[in-house]
Parts: C-alpha cells; structure tokens; sequence
C-alpha cells in the first residue's frame, strides 16, 4: 500500500478527495501509529484518493494554546495555513479530535477555510454508503462494547451518534458508562495535561475513568481519540495487569471488520 | 391627619426600597463594565431564543428531573405572587383594603387561590430544599467551596421565603371577609380571637410581608440569589459557537503575521498591553457578569474531573473568588474614586496556579451550568497571563513548547520521522 504525500500529488497535478490529517501522536506515537495505519487501510480499501501532508504536517498547536501560550499557537497555526491554503485543501479528515476541533473551528478566524471531518464521521459515511462493507462474520459480532467520549468531539462539537453508529453496525452489544454523551468524564489528558504530571489530588482522573469502563463489563472500550486511549490504557492497567480489557480505537475495529 | 400617616411611611418605605435597589444595581452594573469590551449582540433571533430556554423554561436544570421540578415551583411561585405585589402596593399607597376585589369581581379569589397554592408549594419545596443543603449530605452542598457565608446566604433566602410565604398566607387567613383555597384552613386556628385582634394580625402580617419583601429585593444584589434577573442577560449572551472554541486573540495573531510577513506591519502598530488576565478588571465583562450570575449551585464542579478526583480546582470556586474580587474592586474604586492598589490580583490571590494547572479543559462545567456560565474561559484567560506575562509554566511544558517550536510536535522526535508509519503498510 501506498500512502501518497499531498508534495507528491501536486507534482503530479492531481488534487486527492481529502486530506487525512495524521496528527503529532498518530505519526509519532506507537500505540497511536497503529490507529492512524489502520485508519489508512481502510482510506485504501475505500477506494478513497486521499493524500498526506507528510513531513509539511506541523502540530496543530492545540496543547499550546490551552496551556496559555497564544504565541506558540498562532506561530503553528499560520505554518500550517500556508501549507493548506497552497495545496488549496477543501477537505480534511483526522483521527484526533484536538486536531479536528482547532482545524475546524479555531483556524477559520486565522484564514483557513476547510471541511474538517472526524474519522468517526468519515467511518459512519463509508458505511453508509456501502464503500466499505462489514463482513457478516466479523470478530466483534456479539462482544460487548463501551465507548468512551472524547471531550472534543463530544461536548466540544456534539458529536455522540457517529461513532456509536460505527459501533452498532458490528452487532456489538453497545454498553454505556454511568458518565457517557454530554456528561462524559474527561480522560484527564486534555487542556495539555497529557503533557504535564497530573496535580495532586486523591485519585487519577484516568483511574477514575478507567473504573467505570470495567465497571460495564465489556470485552473492550473503544475509543476515538489516541490520548484517551493512552490514558485509558494505563488506567486499567493500574487496576488490571492482565488487560483483559483492550482499549482500541473504532478505526482498528473496523479495520478488522472489513474484506 | 393620622389616617394618612401609614400610607406616607409606606411611601417613604417604598421609595426608600427602591432607591436603595436601583442604586445597588447600578453599582453592579459599573463593576460589570470594568471588564474588557466584547461584541455578543449578533443574531439576535437565536439568543432570544436561548433566553426562553434557559433562563424562562429552565432546560439545562432538567438533566436532573426531579430537582427541576422543585426548582420550576419556587420560580413559578416567585414569579406569579410578585404579580399579587402589583395589590399590595396600590393599597399601602392608596390606603385602600384589597384594591383590586372590585375590578376584579369574582376573578378575584380565583388569582388569590392560585397564588396560595403555589405559596403552599412554595413553602413546602424551601422545607425540601433546606432539608437537602443541611441534612441529607450531598456533596456540592456540603463541599468546602460553601463554608462560611455562602451556606448561610443559601439557608438565608430559603428561610426567607418560607417566611415571606407564611405571613402571606397568615395575612389572608386573618381577613374575616374572605375566603381562600389554603388560608382558610389555617382560619380555624384563629378562632376565638377578638375582631381587632384578627385586625391587628392581619395588618401586621401584611406590613411584615411587605417590609420583607423590600427587605429580601435589597438583599438579593449581594446573595448568590442575584442568578433570578442576571440569568435572562446572561442567557442572551451565552456563545452560539462551539464549546471546543477558544477566543481567538488578534494582537497576538498580527504579531506573529507581521514577523512572518513584515511587509505587512503597518508603520504605527502598537504593542497590546498585557495578554490574558492577571486582575478580574482584565476579562470581559461578560465574565464578569456571569460571576454575578452564578448561583453557586456546584453542578459544575460536581461534573468537573478535577474536582472529582480531589484536585484543588473547583470551577464554582473560580466564580466566587471572581465575584469577590471584581466586588473588592468596585468598592475600592468607590472609596477612593479610582483603583488603589490593594497588592492583590485575582490571579495568585483569589485564584492559585495549582487550581489553574488542574483544568483539563473538557467542558463538562460549561456543558452543565444551567445558566450557560463559562468557568473555563477564566481559566483559560488566567493561564495565558501566567505564561505569556510571567512565563510561569511546569517544566514539563515548557518541554513541549520547545518541542513543539523546534521538532513541530509536542514529544521530541525528529520531525523527518513524522511519515515513517507509511513505509509500514
């Protein structure tokens, strides 16, 4: 499979459908690269012509900004607006729902103009649409399931249904946590703390979470975001050595769902 | 001569009530506008609309039922017997007895019934509610967020209304002429009195209400009970745009795009003077007023991952100690007809970094607040302060910022890898 850089379209004069935004921890981060190359393999079996920024791509400056540094993020804001607007995107998809919430509503005050999507959307119209089809006997069909909201997809954009409906079309058996939709318990990395120590308190917001995702029960928490699914990782492995619960993103879920 | 008496001391009093209360308001009203300028009259249409379902219809309280319910009948019930106060004025003016049972002819016990049962109700839910704040142990009730007066604030209006309620209903069981849906259950208990004593207790019950009343209206500017006339502005102002926005800040914007492209920098640009907030005087007014706003009720931090897991963040807390400071201020200005530095700043003082470190920025106390209060766009604009002004960040960030200036992300990985993944698939 080849993953083509938005440089190496422009070359050949082509413009792809939409541009998959890998973002930092997808690119960088292990458990996070497998999300962003599962998410691939479904853009490819799609059938989709998508293209990457590659090494153009910048951080978003997301973590800046919420940590307070305006600067930062306006410096990484305006690099990657000159590259986007060059390479005059329309449309883009990502699988990180910091990334999306700055691209789609915090850029457009700074001239970039886009139509940023998130994976979970983008899943739950391939299927829809019948571009990719699940197999009638996937490896999910009749696990129990629980997902877990990422704040900015889900109250910072109130985006519930998609990635529920994603879920659904697995005939998994969907379970909710006590805290789901818009009064879902942060997993403790926003706001830049995924890069800080957490400060002192009684518990751990991801052990706290992490509680009500074994809490359900379920064979597996799905996330859509890879700092939740990192902090959720860890926080079930703080309470189970033996992970009998696995965190995997509905990219990866749906990956394996598909011919 | 004497027959005229009452009516001039009730019009001194009501003079003296309102005036009172105008002015205090008005005081609010100044201390609200030392906040920085921001523009939130567009489409005027979708927030009149917010002003219907959050402050009248009350939507957001519905998350929890039950609560709502109770909620909906004292506001219901504040509502609609103030319409009886409309009576009771002309009458302390006028010296009149029930001015309005003529015009009204039989309509007339039809609205007094109505407003008794809903004192009934009334009554019967601040039992409820008071029972609630001080036995039942509910955490953002018995959190420390409320020692000292703010508990006593919340037991004070609750007690305040029960009173107000009993006399209105003792005022009316006490007139012999009349007879009302729940007064007259409570008339049997009166028997054997006197004609005149019946007649004194119901002139005092009724200038014991009354009096309480303005009592309770000059009260409510220095309660957490101010949320009943600033919730229906605030709801009007609440942000039409997503939660996951943050304001954007053009000096900044400008500065980094003339660096980049001088060419554009115009000969005059003057340097902004402070970025975020260090002092309340520093956020918009409409954070301001929204500490005004907020009812302390704690669903914010109640939902808060912060607060929950026992950090030292609270994002009620952060509206109070907001409240407290632009109020200190305002009377400082008052006193000395401008600021005196009183060596205190909002941040650091009122607010401390460890609260602020704390946040997550998860919204959950914006998705909750009844009223649309935003505790997080404070802590947003303090944290720019403390790193823009005083490049006061955790090691660990300060670590990501440069990661992220010179790797272009936020871990230090060499930025040639960031498609590496691509030659694995």
């Amino acid at each position: 499979m080849k993953v083509l850089t938005m440089a190496e379209m422009a070359a050949n004069g082509e413009q792809p459908e939409i541009l998959f935004w890998v973002g930092c921890a997808g690119s960088f981060d292990q458990r996070a690269q497998k999300i962003t190359k599962a998410f691939a393999t479904i853009l490819d079996k799609a059938g989709i012509r998508y293209a990457i920024l590659g090494k153009e791509e910048s951080c978003t400056g997301d973590p800046a900004r919420r940590a307070g540094n305006e600067f930062m993020f306006q410096m990484m804001a305006y690099q990657n607006i000159q590259i986007l607007n060059g390479y005059q995107i329309k449309k883009i998809v990502t699988t990180c729902p910091h990334c999306f919430n700055t691209l789609k509503n915090e850029y457009p005050a700074l001239g970039g103009n886009y139509d940023v999507i998130h994976h979970t959307q983008f899943l739950e119209e391939l299927i829809a649409s019948g571009k990719i089809k699940i197999l009638d006997s996937n490896e999910w069909k009749g696990k129990s399931i629980t997902y877990h909201d990422s704040c900015y997809l889900g109250r910072a954009n109130e985006i519930y249904e998609a990635p529920r409906k994603v879920l659904e079309s697995l005939d998994m058996e969907l379970r909710e946590m006590k805290r789901c939709k818009s009064k879902g318990l942060c997993c403790g990395a926003g706001g830049a703390q995924m890069f800080k120590e957490e400060e002192k308190g009684d518990k751990r917001i991801n052990t706290e979470r992490a509680d009500e995702a074994i809490e359900t029960k379920s064979d597996f928490v799905a996330s859509a975001c890879p700092f939740c699914n990192t902090m959720l990782t860890d926080g079930i492995k703080n309470r189970d050595e033996d992970m009998n619960t696995s965190v995997l993103d509905i990219a990866e879920i749906i990956e394996k769902a598909i011919q | 001569m004497m027959g005229l008496f009452p009516q001039i001391i009730f019009s001194l009093l009501t003079l003296l009530a309102f005036g009172l209360f105008v002015k205090k308001i008005n005081e609010i009203r100044s201390a609200i506008l030392l906040g920085k300028a921001t523009f939130l009259n567009d489409k005027p249409l979708q927030r009149w609309k917010n002003v219907f379902l959050l402050a009248l219809g009350q939507k957001k309280m519905f998350r929890n039922p039950i609560v709502a319910l109770l909620h909906l009948i004292i506001y219901i019930g504040f509502i609609i017997i103030n319409i009886e106060l409309i009576e009771i004025i002309l009458d302390g003016l006028m010296g009149t007895h029930r001015i309005l049972s003529k015009p009204l002819g039989n309509y007339y016990s039809l609205f007094i019934n109505c407003f008794e049962i809903l004192a009934f109700l009334v009554t019967i839910v601040c039992i409820l509610f008071l029972v609630r704040r001080n036995i039942l142990k509910i955490k953002r009730f018995v959190s420390k967020d409320l020692n000292g007066w703010p508990r006593t604030d919340a037991n004070y209006i609750l007690i305040a209304e029960i009173i107000l309620m009993s006399l209105f209903l003792l005022m009316n069981a006490a007139d012999t002429n009349y007879q009302f849906i729940i007064s007259s259950k409570i008339s049997p208990w009166l028997h054997g009195n006197t004609a005149d004593t019946l007649y004194l207790i119901e002139k005092s019950a009724w200038w014991l209400h009354i009096l309480g009343i303005y009592a309770f209206m000059n009260y409510l500017p220095y309660s957490k009970h101010l949320h009943i006339i600033l919730a229906f502005p605030n709801a009007y102002y609440a942000p039409l745009i997503p939660k996951g926005v943050m304001h954007n800040m053009p000096a900044i914007q400008n500065e980094v795009l003339y660096a980049m492209q001088p060419e554009l920098a115009p000969s005059d640009a003057l340097a902004p003077e402070s970025f975020g907030a260090k002092e309340a005087t520093e956020l918009s007014w409409k954070n301001l007023m929204e500490a005004y706003s907020c009812s302390e009720c704690g669903r914010c931090s109640t939902a808060c991952p912060a607060t929950s897991t026992g950090k030292l963040l609270s994002p009620r807390k952060i509206m109070m100690a907001t409240r407290d400071r632009i109020e200190t201020i305002s009377k400082n200005i008052q006193q000395n007809k401008q600021f005196i530095s009183d060596g205190k700043t909002l941040l650091h003082d009122y607010i401390s970094v460890e609260e602020l470190r704390a946040c997550t920025t998860c919204n959950a106390c914006v998705e909750e607040c009844p009223i649309s209060i935003s505790p997080l766009d404070i802590i947003m604009e303090l944290r720019r302060s403390l790193v823009m002004e005083q490049s006061n960040a955790p090691q660990e960030w300060n670590g990501m910022f440069s990661n992220i200036e010179n790797n272009f992300a936020p871990w230090k990985f060499a930025p040639d890898d960031r498609d590496a993944w691509t030659k694995q698939v």
